[in-house]
């Protein structure tokens, strides 16, 4: 009897679970995609149009400035973590606790530190640049640790071999190692990509909501997502909103199927 | 040769400065942070800020009680409706699920994670909120809208992490009840799910430190009122919102209070992270 009732509550949740998903996935492709009109993707932004063409631009800036500075200090991070750090050093315990902390700070913090010290304190203003390195800071945690566990991945005998032919222990790195881990590291990449085109609270004051194509990386710029924000509420677009809505399910799903296959084929070997 | 070592030398110290990033960002944040609001707090006064009823900015009065009870609250709902439903989809997951249903349920999870927080809000305002409206009363934009939204919002968190715990219990406990003739839901309930305590506990705290941070989707759904939470279908504003919505438009004392108020809430959050890495270590020792 009790075995019927757990089953029973196990089932039920999942199916909520899933029903959940369906229902927000639904609800705005069913109502959103009747609103993807061809002058949303108009070259100028205007109270008119509402064009979100610019803000997908911005917001693929915004991703390529901020995996530009967070991936290689990631990488680099968790090579010397796995490949040149001794076990059990109290450097690499410190440097694991704030990444640790980093990962658990939300982005409302993140977005507060950017207005103190990028936009204010080094006099970037509200720009494109000051967003990006405060996503920077924000996914450099999750690039760290899964670049971290594609290092220790790869077998020793890789090191080993590459040792036994006389190469030093940076061509190793860079020729054996990192290779060998790419796969687990790009995962790591697009789950960030994830992130900075979903994030909202921490560009608002860092990277300002200026509607047009910037001029330069420290124009101000508004990415999709907090175009999306100004227009839900403002209450004036809302059908505007339903349609930019579906264009972030759209990437997140593509970011996910990538994301997905890649670990498929990791696991594959 | 030589050139090959000092390569070697600076290529070692790029890594290890890249390494220490981190550090110097903690560093840096909580300076910050800490620079920026303990002043504030100061000039106020410590019991006036933490304990404080009425937040004023106009009037100079600057407590903050209300946004703390407000996303103690929100984040407490939101844990009694997400919990339950996510440790069931867990087990499920973990110790029920056909591997055919597998393969659609497990990118379902990572999805419901993938979606941003500001669609979430949009969804919540669009169909929790009305829904509250009219099923509970006042304008729906609520504290039960808010951990509702959250609840949906924290459940692959807590998904993920406790389906991994269940999965790291050793398969011996499991044959050793169904051994002693329980069946497959008893060894299950009563034998893996207890060995997996910690792990379980990680998973809700990890929600909670989720929950508690939320923004934008929060912010479009609770109304934002800063006064004492009043019931579960009246407005109210969090830590996080306070910050998210006046620090665009605040200066001199103001901001000095908001900047606080994220001081407040970054210790909250390192609470929490703390009780996280002593759940995991335990978990993994």
């Amino acid at each position: 009897m009790t075995a019927r009732l757990l089953r029973w509550l196990v089932v039920g949740a999942a199916a909520l679970t899933l029903g959940s998903l369906a229902l927000v996935v639904g609800y705005i492709l069913i109502q959103g995609v009747p609103h993807l009109r061809p002058e949303l993707f108009e070259l100028e932004y205007t109270t008119q149009n509402v064009s979100m063409l610019p803000a997908i631009v911005n917001t693929l800036i915004m991703t390529a400035v901020s995996l530009a500075i967070a991936l290689p200090l990631g990488v680099f991070a968790a090579v010397y973590l796995v490949e040149y750090a001794r076990r059990g050093s109290r450097l690499v315990a410190l440097i694991r606790i704030t990444a640790e902390t980093l990962a658990g700070i939300p982005s409302i913090i993140y977005g507060l530190f950017g207005l103190l010290f990028f936009v204010t304190a080094l006099k970037m203003g509200f720009s494109i640049l000051a967003g990006a390195l405060t996503l920077a800071l924000m996914i450099l945690p999750l690039v760290l640790r899964t670049t971290e566990e594609a290092l220790q991945a790869v077998p020793d005998l890789y090191r080993e071999g590459a040792f036994g032919l006389g190469a030093g222990r940076l061509r190793t790195v860079f020729r054996i190692v990192l290779p060998s881990a790419a796969p687990g590291i790009l995962a790591g990449v697009i789950l960030a990509v994830g992130r900075i085109v979903g994030e909202t609270a921490a560009l608002l004051y860092t990277a300002g909501t200026v509607a047009s194509f910037p001029k330069s990386i420290l124009s101000s710029g508004r990415t999709l997502s907090v175009h999306m924000f100004a227009l839900a509420s403002e209450g004036l677009y809302v059908d505007q909103a339903y349609a930019t809505a579906v264009v972030l399910l759209i990437v997140v799903f593509g970011i996910n199927t990538l994301s997905g296959s890649i670990a498929k084929r990791i696991a594959k070997g | 040769m030589k050139t090959n070592a000092f390569r070697e030398k600076a290529m070692r110290a790029v890594f290890l400065s890249a390494a220490c990033v981190s550090v110097l960002a903690v560093l840096l944040i909580s300076l910050f942070l800490f620079g920026g609001g303990f002043p504030g707090m100061a000039k106020i006064g410590f019991f006036e800020f933490l304990f404080g009823q009425i937040w004023k900015p106009m009037n100079g009065i600057f407590g903050i009680l209300p946004m703390i009870l407000g996303s103690i609250y929100i984040t407490g709902y939101a844990l009694l409706l997400g919990t339950p439903v996510a440790l069931l989809t867990a087990i499920y997951l973990a110790r029920f699920c056909p591997q055919r249903l597998y393969r659609v349920l497990k990118p379902a999870v990572s999805l419901l994670a993938g979606i941003p927080s500001v669609v979430y809000g949009f969804f919540g305002l669009i169909v929790i909120v009305p829904t509250v409206r009219q099923w509970f009363g006042g304008n729906g934009y609520s504290l039960l809208s808010g951990s509702t939204l959250l609840a949906m919002m924290i459940l692959p968190t807590v998904i993920t992490v406790t389906e991994a715990a269940l999965r790291a219990v050793p398969e011996t406990y499991y044959e050793a009840a169904l051994a002693l003739g329980a069946p497959h839901e008893r060894a299950v309930f009563f034998v893996q799910l207890p060995a997996a305590k910690s792990g379980v506990l990680a998973g809700i705290v990890l929600g909670a430190g989720r929950a508690i941070g939320e923004t934008t989707a929060v912010a479009m759904v609770i109304g934002n009122q800063a006064r004492m939470p009043a019931g579960l279908v009246r407005g109210l504003r969090t830590l996080t919102t306070n910050v998210f919505l006046e620090m665009g438009y605040s200066a001199d004392l103001h901001r000095e209070a908001l900047v606080a108020t994220a001081v407040v809430l970054f210790v909250f959050i390192l609470l929490i992270n703390l009780f996280f890495g002593m759940l995991k270590r335990r978990m993994l020792a």
